[in-house]
């Protein structure tokens, strides 16, 4: 499976996506490989959702189901979720303590590096049955992920040459999560979301600030979020991942009704909240910066809107479904006004969000529209086409473009 | 219900007392304990907003609602609250006519009498389908 041959890319500033890639099932099964199971850090959990020896949590990486532990020795083990007698899913439950993991299955049971410690009736009864004289349980350990860390973000890897993950985020997106991840965090709970398209979709979503305060109106009315206030986009080396940043109050009310003058009913002055208190920005940063969608490629989004922080971690469901799990946080020094408040502001957010709730339907808008599509393609040459490379403007889309020349690279020619 | 299944929102959020709660919360974090819901009103001001919002300025998938009550029981009386338990399926219908189940869970309720009238104090719902299809936009 070769995208560049499969899919027409007439050019090579991936201005033009070819709607193909979204539908197509043999592109889905290939990326399972070549990405989700490649050479990428794959975003599992936070590290605060594990801390003591023996916690667990399910999760998933493009279609393969993996269990998180904190081993004996403190340090953080992944594993594919599967017994290896028969191949049953290994741990059921979402999230929990063990300190040995039991397939209800046959009882096989494995600690918490992996490796099988038990056989219910290995030397079988009687002196009948039982393992063959060969068998070592010793050989047998589950199928492990590579696992490392950074500030509190658990990744995985299935890839046997993946950069180190530090390499792997860069520089821009290592000093971002330093920014928000620069003390201990608590978790405040967890959403879901499934929406009826392609990944893909969500991730060009997140890569875009141009829609930011076009389909959310409500970002533009209320002034969180506008493409006339200060702000950009922040790249890696190989456009993989982005930083799309702003900052609030930075516009002028004036100048942003002219500029919203042509849309349709998108910017309303009149508008008015008559509680605005999920409006308002705690500033807890040593900068101006009040909006982050960090994106790292494949599966994480990271979010700073305001006080609202969270990870969105973007599941396969196949090529025409996506699950965002969404996991919210807090600082553990938090007050109760200020965890009040974030939760509050939690209200912006999320599938029930009333910045976000459009995404969920803009994505499905696509995936529907371009179904029989495939040999045509989207433009995107908002922001310039040509050199892809930071800018600090946020009319633009042109991360989209980095994100495909980093795709392509993965699936393209090898 | 109905107000709100016939496109009512405003007079839905009339059932409620000036000093109320409306929240939305995920089974999975109700049982684990966790704060964080999926929507959430303190106050009529912030119902008025919520459904100003979904009038003014958000976009949804366009679609008709369909509640269905079941199992409704009054679980008793609290100092002057009446406390009601009850289940909804909703099922939302789109513009093609394809109804689908879009959310199943309880209400858990506290109803008050505001100068004769009775006004929803508390409504908490609880979600089972908390893995929330496409986005949430008119309330549960």
């Amino acid at each position: 499976m070769d995208i560049s041959t499969q899919l027409e890319w007439p050019s090579t500033d991936f201005s033009r996506v070819p709607f193909g890639a979204y539908h197509d099932e043999d592109i889905y099964t290939a990326e399972q490989e070549k990405i989700f199971r490649g050479n990428t850090w794959n975003y599992l959990i936070l590290e605060a959702e594990i801390p003591n020896v023996g916690d667990y949590v399910t999760t998933i990486v493009g279609d393969t189901p993996v269990l998180v532990n904190r081993q004996d020795d403190g340090t953080i083990a992944a594993f594919v979720n599967r017994c290896m007698h028969r191949g049953a899913q290994l741990k059921r439950d979402c999230r929990g303590n063990a300190q040995m993991h039991t397939c209800v299955y046959h009882q096989w049971s494995y600690d918490l590096s992996g490796q099988l410690r038990a056989i219910p009736f290995a030397r079988g009864h009687k002196g009948q049955g039982g393992v063959p004289e060969e068998f070592d349980m010793k050989d047998i350990h589950l199928t492990a992920m590579k696992v490392d860390t950074y500030k509190g973000l658990v990744f995985g890897t299935f890839g046997s040459s993946t950069e180190p993950l530090i390499e792997y985020l860069g520089d821009s997106v290592c000093t971002e999560i330093d920014r928000v991840f620069n003390r201990p965090v608590r978790i405040l709970g967890y959403q879901r979301q499934r929406i009826l398209g392609n990944w893909k979709l969500y991730n060009d979503n997140v890569r875009d600030p141009n829609h930011g305060a076009l389909l959310h109106k409500f970002h533009a009315t209320f002034g969180l979020y506008r493409p006339t206030q200060t702000g950009g986009v922040k790249m890696d080396k190989y456009f993989r991942h982005n930083i799309s940043y702003s900052s609030m109050g930075t516009s002028d009310e004036k100048e942003d009704a002219e500029a919203f003058a042509a849309t349709e009913k998108v910017f309303d002055q009149g508008f008015r909240l008559k509680d605005p208190s999920m409006l308002a920005y705690e500033k807890e940063y040593p900068d101006d910066i009040s909006l982050v969608i960090l994106s790292v490629f494949p599966n994480l989004v990271v979010q700073q809107i305001t006080n609202s922080l969270c990870t969105r971690q973007i599941q396969t469901r196949g090529p025409n479904e996506l699950e965002l799990y969404w996991t919210y946080f807090g600082y553990a020094d938090d007050d109760e006004e200020m965890t009040r408040h974030r939760l509050n502001q939690a209200n912006l957010v999320g599938p029930g969000g009333l910045i976000s709730m459009e995404d969920g339907e803009a994505v499905e808008l696509v995936h529907r529209a371009v179904r029989r599509e495939q040999s045509e393609h989207a433009i995107v040459e908002i922001g310039g086409i040509g050199e892809i490379s930071d800018q600090e403007f946020l009319v633009t889309e042109t991360p989209i473009r980095g994100f495909w020349s980093y795709y392509y690279q993965l699936m393209g020619p090898s | 219900m109905h107000s709100i299944d016939e496109d009512r929102l405003e007079d839905w959020v009339d059932l409620f007392a000036e000093d109320c709660v409306y929240k939305i919360l995920s089974r999975e974090n109700f049982d684990s304990g966790l704060p964080l819901e999926l929507m959430s009103c303190y106050g009529k001001a912030m119902l008025d907003d919520r459904i100003l919002s979904l009038r003014e300025a958000n976009l949804y998938n366009i679609h008709w609602d369909r509640h269905i009550l079941g199992g409704i029981e009054v679980l008793g009386i609290e100092e002057d609250n009446w406390l009601i338990k009850a289940n909804y399926t909703l099922y939302q219908t789109t513009n093609k006519g394809d109804s689908e189940l879009f959310s199943v869970g309880s209400y858990h309720d506290k109803i008050v009498s505001v100068d004769g009238v009775l006004k929803f104090k508390e409504k908490i719902v609880i979600v089972d389908t908390f893995a929330v299809i496409r986005l949430l936009s008119t309330p549960i």
